[in-house]
């Protein structure tokens, strides 16, 4: 049995509803879909348990009808997890993994910033990466916003 | 000390003693830093949101800008992932050809970041050295791919350029002077007085807070974290090439000084490798032009360390979402913690100890003659020859000098 597949096995041991959600892409990658509920267990096990101990980044999605983040969770015999969970539209809240991971702070302001996303118990800080001045009902990487188009010859005043 | 004054100064987002845009607010104590707030983003260009708008062949050139230094690293990581998606078995050949282009491009990053350390603790002599002999390197890749920097190797499903033999001599000469050059290096940081003691016990940061921070590259291999992508998640043909992960234990600059002179002697030896066992076979395969609906996440060790890049892909010609994380990002919260309890003049290389990105300039000029208005292009070699003819004509003669070196290394 392969490294990939003990892994699956040992997740789907501890958390039964896991069993249609893991799959192996590739060697190396394992990918996981959970629900915002049952996430931060799931997440918690990977980190500690099974020493997935570097989180490279975490990737925010427009579903559009939903918001998706996928925790990229990588462990040192090479083996990358894309632990995947989505947060409704309206109200995408989700939990910091600061507690697990302090680097991650960085990755969850880029969510805040370019999503929108709620990131509840993220330290007071700096935003990132967008200016100070920047809308902050402005999102730029949801896909219903479009960069406005600047006029020819013109200089916006109000910016 | 314990009576001085505590007061926060502001360096930054522009500043002499910076490179690049970003915010620094220090916290003092005397001299003595209490804390750091970082403020990025100030070169946030929104090349995430642009490749959304651009082609799969359009993105390879806009995110191979995104760093001026480790071009070819951001190329690379995204084309493996859109490879992925798009199920390529890329031919052999190529890969080979990008692990050299890859390996030569963390040459040129090494001794450009020698050189700024060397600038930053007030050793120019250090900074001349290696940055003359980064020309050796600057050279084979211009040679090669036709640029110093933005190589353009890269290509859905391959590479666009060959490496012919005489190109394969070419590469393995200017190897045989950086690799004497490089022995020199070794022998200056560990054995250089100094360096040693400039160096030793600044920017500390142990091997639990490199693990806790997630911190990358050298920076973690300088705390005894044996973590290279190159070794652990083996992408292009590090599969098939002997190598050693280089990792010190001194858990500061010094330490990563180290760590690096000594990886440039583990990238001879990969070219050295590849070189030699270069397969024959075809350059590139065939790419759709529509990828298949997708995702794949791609890693590299890049010059700086870890490299991501996630692609997701919608069945059109155009990707759905790309993310990048750049190794420097990943660091910024390890540097915090590095500047904490220090003092306020070890800050420039602290920053500059994990080697934040920076960028290149052009080096064609085309000329318009005023009188006639016809042009008039000058081409690197010519370019070369006439800064010599520059300075020789107001008393700058290196002749001799190179004379000597270019004997020392043929001997």
């Amino acid at each position: 049995m392969s490294q990939e597949e003990k892994i699956k096995e040992s997740l789907v041991n501890k958390f039964n509803y896991l069993s249609d959600s893991i799959k192996i892409v590739r060697p190396r990658r394992i990918s996981i879909e959970v629900s915002l509920e049952n996430f931060e267990q799931v997440f918690a096990y990977l980190a500690k348990e099974l020493q997935f101990g570097h989180l490279c980044t975490i990737t925010g999605l427009d579903e559009p009808e939903k918001l998706g983040f996928i925790y990229h969770l990588a462990a040192d015999s090479g083996i990358l997890i894309n632990l995947r969970t989505y947060a409704p539209k309206n109200n995408p809240v989700i939990k910091t993994v600061t507690s697990y991971f302090p680097g991650a702070e960085i990755y969850e302001r880029e969510l805040v910033d370019l999503f929108g996303a709620t990131v509840t118990g993220l330290p007071v800080g700096n935003r990132y990466p967008l200016t100070d001045d920047w809308p902050t009902e402005e999102h730029p990487l949801r896909k219903d916003w479009k960069p406005k188009p600047a006029k020819e010859g013109e200089v916006d005043k109000n910016a | 000390m314990h009576n001085a004054p505590e007061f926060k100064i502001p360096i930054g987002p522009q500043h002499p003693a910076l490179k690049e845009p970003e915010g620094f607010s220090v916290a003092l104590k005397g001299e003595k830093i209490l804390g750091v707030d970082i403020r990025l983003g100030y070169n946030h260009r929104g090349i995430e949101k642009a490749a959304e708008e651009r082609t799969y062949i359009q993105d390879i050139y806009l995110l191979e800008r995104v760093c001026g230094i480790c071009s070819h690293s951001h190329s690379t990581c995204f084309i493996q992932a859109v490879e992925e998606i798009a199920g390529l078995a890329v031919p052999s050949r190529a890969l080979y050809i990008r692990t050299i282009i890859g390996e030569l491009e963390r040459i040129h990053s090494h001794l450009l970041w020698l050189g700024v350390a060397g600038h930053e603790i007030g050793f120019d002599t250090l900074l001349m050295y290696s940055w003359r002999d980064r020309e050796v390197v600057m050279d084979i890749l211009a040679s090669i791919t036709g640029n110093r920097v933005n190589y353009g190797m890269n290509t859905i499903g391959g590479v666009r350029r060959d490496i012919n033999p005489e190109e394969k001599q070419e590469i393995l000469n200017g190897l045989k002077i950086l690799e004497e050059r490089t022995k020199y290096y070794i022998e200056i940081a560990t054995q250089e007085t100094t360096i040693i003691k400039r160096l030793s016990g600044v920017g500390v940061l142990s091997r639990e807070d490199v693990l806790r921070l997630d911190a990358v590259g050298p920076t973690a291999r300088a705390s005894g974290v044996k973590r290279d992508i190159r070794a652990d998640d083996p992408y292009a043909a590090y599969g098939e090439l002997s190598f050693d992960v280089i990792t010190d234990d001194h858990c500061d600059v010094y330490g990563r000084t180290v760590v690096r002179v000594k990886e440039l002697m583990e990238s001879y030896k990969i070219i050295r490798q590849a070189l030699e066992k270069l397969p024959d076979g075809p350059l590139v395969v065939k790419a759709p032009r529509k990828i298949p609906i997708g995702e794949a996440i791609s890693r590299y060790e890049a010059p700086r360390g870890e490299d991501v890049h996630y692609v997701r892909s919608n069945g059109t010609e155009k990707p759905d979402r790309v993310k990048v994380r750049a190794p420097t990002l990943a660091n910024v919260q390890a540097v915090k913690h590095m500047l904490k309890d220090r003092f306020l003049a070890d800050m420039p290389i602290v920053i500059a100890a994990i080697d934040p990105c920076f960028s290149c300039t052009d080096r064609m000029v085309h000329l318009k003659e005023q009188d006639c208005g016809s042009d008039k292009v000058i081409n690197w070699p010519s370019l070369h020859t006439y800064s010599i003819e520059w300075h020789k004509e107001r008393g700058i003669d290196f002749t001799q000098l190179n004379k000597k070196l270019q004997e020392r290394f043929t001997r």
